[in-house]
């Protein structure tokens, strides 16, 4: 069983990752469970998508300390659900900081680098990602949760190879922006395999 | 056949096509809106579906199919079921021919909502029977029972699922569709469709006849189970089911356990076999203590010397979702084992608060900042109502001052006038809104010459439910184009003696429009017009031009648009998050903020 939480801020495209990932599980034959965050979160509130992949599954959530991977959108997100993971949990997280409205204007000083830090003092496996930079590479900011699919492949806790999830990419991916979003999932591959040497 | 990733609301669509449902009517809301569209999408020449005005209207449309002998489904939301329980009640009496069932996503937490209110007891209040899927896949199989259920009976039937239910997927096989017959059409008879006093005594006992045979026949329904032993029992229903399996998995025990699929009317046959041999049981569910309250009352009418647990003995939560957590929690106190700690080493540090928003470009931002410029000034009261524009709310525009149900700012204005006269009422309505259950009270205010100013926020569509369709876009659920109704020809028609029609984002223009209604006497109204930026490509990006910025901040503290950032001690527009809608380029003191292509 694999359990995989995916958080990040809404509009962020977390819930076409949590289907990527369930769609290419189910292509590899075996059953797959996600559970949503949708509605009014959808609105640049916190959303976290679970996907439980395997048999024997009955919760939609994922219990406390039982996520193989975390996937954090936004470092601050990826912090707000730690108390998901597994002791031995990789944590894929993206470096972008995503300020909220209320503190741009009380004019706290959250930068996303704190968050940063507190994941390298307390997750066993790190992967940190830089979005931005992916992104920019591929021309446009909404391959950020392709990008991260690609490094929570490349540190091989997915069990979950990247023929399969090109395969599934070409599936659901519109032929139009599917060449910006396999970039983006073998850059992602690429900063994974970095960080492991 | 292949297996598909179905989300639960998906499953119940498909399950009702399955089951040859050939009129589906409802109204958008969280968690219950993509069982609909899923009919619209998978369905065939023979199923007719609408999004209608409002519950209500869905589902006396629906009556009016079943009555004809047509399989039909109502959908809606919890508290749609408050705006559709007039017919509900009187339907329970008069019943139906060709099926009904009427889905009703509950909504624990509430993630979505106003209310946690439970729909097994409106069933029960309204003597139906009621189903409650633990998962998607059960659901799938569920609401075709549901369908051959409430034929048989010729009454309607409530199906329940919740929000993990409705957006939880699963990988499900599909099943062939059932063949139907074609309908009978209406046959008159006015002894039967015709409510009087004297048919609903006589119907009242039927169904309670009906409803005590009930009891029995879902003691030996296939989702209704019993499974393990000993002294101590769990008893169970709906997508907690699923929480208590789990916990129970990850605590190694297989303690007795019931599970509800139909909490009304309750399998007590099923339920006494469970009580039988028990000295305690826990019972865990969501809402109400339902299940809870059944098996104190079984205890009582069979002298069971049974202790009931749960919500109303303080060991279950009252209120908010149940976890696998909490489930394992409360089982671990009742099963007597050892409580595991599992609290982080090092609190993290202090957590951003990322409530919702507006988006960035929302036209909504800038109706709101309009209407906050032209009343400074005056005393004035924000009567807000359901929709995106909810979110109006929060600072920096704190344009909400109240918010209660579907239509209800319209209406809370005109009290508020009567005490106050001299402050100046404003009540703020989506186009959605407004069509569902905003016009009466509109009627209302002009009857009894009421002092508002109507503010409609027109963004042509129902945003926050995912956009769809409603009267006033001029297209229907079955892809037809149809004739727009127009707000404004509403209002001049009810009576409303000053009506303008105005693009929010033509801030000095909304505001002089705003003013000018405010000093009408009577019914006012401003409509804001401008499409929600989910619907349109964005406009040019804007930009700050560093060095004109003189780092006010006066945009980011009277906007609260998340596209603007503070970098440097000056603002920044991130320009992925941008629509180009200009309201900040209007409201800059500098003139610092500009399209991207005019740089000089």
């Amino acid at each position: 069983m694999r359990n995989i939480l995916l958080a990040g801020v809404g509009g962020q495209g977390t819930v076409l990752a949590s289907k990527l990932l369930a769609q290419a599980a189910m292509e590899q034959g075996k059953q797959a469970r996600t559970a949503e965050t949708i509605g009014m979160a959808q609105r640049g509130g916190c959303v976290v998508s679970h996907v439980r992949i395997g048999d024997g599954v009955c919760s939609p959530l994922i219990p406390h300390g039982a996520a193989d991977v975390i996937l954090g959108f936004e470092p601050a997100e990826a912090v707000r659900c730690l108390a998901y993971l597994k002791p031995d949990g990789v944590v894929v997280a993206a470096q972008k900081a995503i300020k909220p409205v209320t503190a741009t204007l009380s004019g706290s000083a959250y930068e996303g680098t704190e968050m940063l830090d507190y994941l390298r003092r307390h997750v066993r496996q790190l992967i940190e990602v830089d979005g931005e930079t992916i992104c920019g590479q591929c021309g446009s900011a909404k391959v950020l949760n392709v990008a991260l699919l690609g490094a929570a492949i490349g540190s091989g806790a997915l069990e979950l190879s990247l023929e399969q999830m090109e395969k599934t990419l070409e599936q659901r991916v519109p032929a139009k922006f599917l060449e910006m979003n396999r970039q983006a999932l073998r850059l992602g591959v690429q900063s994974a395999q970095q960080q492991s040497k | 056949m292949k297996e598909k990733l179905l989300m639960g609301n998906e499953a119940i669509g498909l399950g009702a096509l399955r089951a040859g449902v050939g009129f589906v009517a409802g109204y958008p809301g969280t968690p219950s809106t993509e069982i609909l569209e899923t009919v619209a999408k998978y369905r065939d020449a023979g199923t007719y579906v609408e999004w209608s005005v409002n519950e209500k209207a869905a589902m006396e449309a629906a009556a009016g199919a079943a009555y004809a002998g047509v399989r039909t489904m109502v959908t809606m939301k919890q508290v749609g079921l408050n705006v559709a329980s007039d017919p509900l009640m009187s339907l329970s009496y008069i019943g139906i021919k060709g099926g009904m069932v009427v889905v009703v996503a509950d909504d624990p937490g509430p993630i979505s909502s106003q209310t946690e209110q439970d729909t097994r007891h409106f069933a029960e209040f309204a003597k139906l029977p009621v189903f409650d899927p633990s998962s998607p896949e059960e659901a799938y199989q569920m609401i075709g029972d549901a369908f051959a259920l409430s034929e048989e009976l010729q009454t309607p039937v409530l199906f329940r699922p919740t929000t993990r239910v409705c957006h939880g997927c699963v990988s499900l096989p599909l099943e062939e569709p059932e063949k139907r017959p074609a309908p009978e059409g209406f046959v008159k008879d006015t002894s039967r469709w015709v409510i009087f006093p004297k048919l609903t005594y006589q119907n009242h006992q039927k169904i309670e006849a009906r409803n005590a045979s009930l009891r029995k026949t879902f003691s030996e329904y296939r989702f209704n189970r019993l499974a393990g032993s000993g002294q101590k029992g769990i008893a169970t229903g709906g997508v907690s089911y699923a929480y208590t399996k789990e916990a129970l998995q990850l605590l190694g025990q297989e303690p007795k356990l019931l599970k509800v699929g139909t909490p009304h009317p309750f399998p007590e046959q099923l339920a006494l076999r469970f009580l039988d041999g028990l000295d305690e049981v826990l019972v865990l569910e969501e809402l109400d203590p339902v299940i809870e309250r059944e098996l104190v009352y079984l205890c009582g009418k069979y002298r069971l010397n049974v202790i009931i647990k749960g919500k109303l003995t303080g060991d279950m939560p009252n209120a908010g979702e149940l976890s696998v957590e909490i489930a394992k929690m409360q089982l671990s106190r009742f099963l007597d084992l050892p409580i595991s700690d599992e609290s982080p080493k090092e609190a993290a540090p202090a957590l951003p608060v990322r409530p919702p928003v507006l988006c960035a470009g929302c036209p909504h931002r800038a109706s709101f900042y309009a209407v906050k410029q032209a009343k400074k000034g005056r005393k004035a009261v924000f009567s807000g109502d359901i929709g995106c524009y909810t979110l109006g709310n929060a600072a920096p525009l704190d344009m909400v001052d109240t918010c209660l149900c579907m239509g209800a700012g319209v209406t809370i204005a005109q009290g508020l006038h009567r005490v106050e006269p001299d402050a100046v009422n404003f009540a703020f309505i989506g186009d959605s809104t407004f069509f569902a259950s905003g016009l009466t009270g509109v009627v209302n205010a002009v009857y009894n010459d009421a002092d508002i100013v109507l503010i409609v926020l027109d963004n042509s569509t129902t945003a926050m439910t995912g956009h769809q369709p409603h009267p006033g876009t001029g297209k229907t659920m079955m892809g037809e184009i149809t004739r727009k109704v127009s707000i404004p020809k509403i209002l001049e028609g009810i009576g409303v003696s000053f009506v303008r029609r105005v693009n929010p984002l033509d801030l000095q223009a909304a505001k002089e429009a705003v003013q000018q209604a405010a000093a009408v006497k009577g019914v006012s109204a401003v409509i804001f017009e401008s499409p929600c930026v989910a619907l349109i490509k964005p406009a040019e990006v804007h930009t700050v031009e560093n060095t004109a910025c003189v780092g006010c901040k006066k945009c980011i503290r009277e906007l609260g648009c998340p596209a603007l950032v503070l970098e440097n001690g000056k603002a920044k527009i991130e320009p992925d998050m941008c629509y180009g809608c200009g309201l900040c380029a209007q409201v800059c003191p500098v003139s610092a903020i500009r399209k991207r292509g005019d740089r000089e």
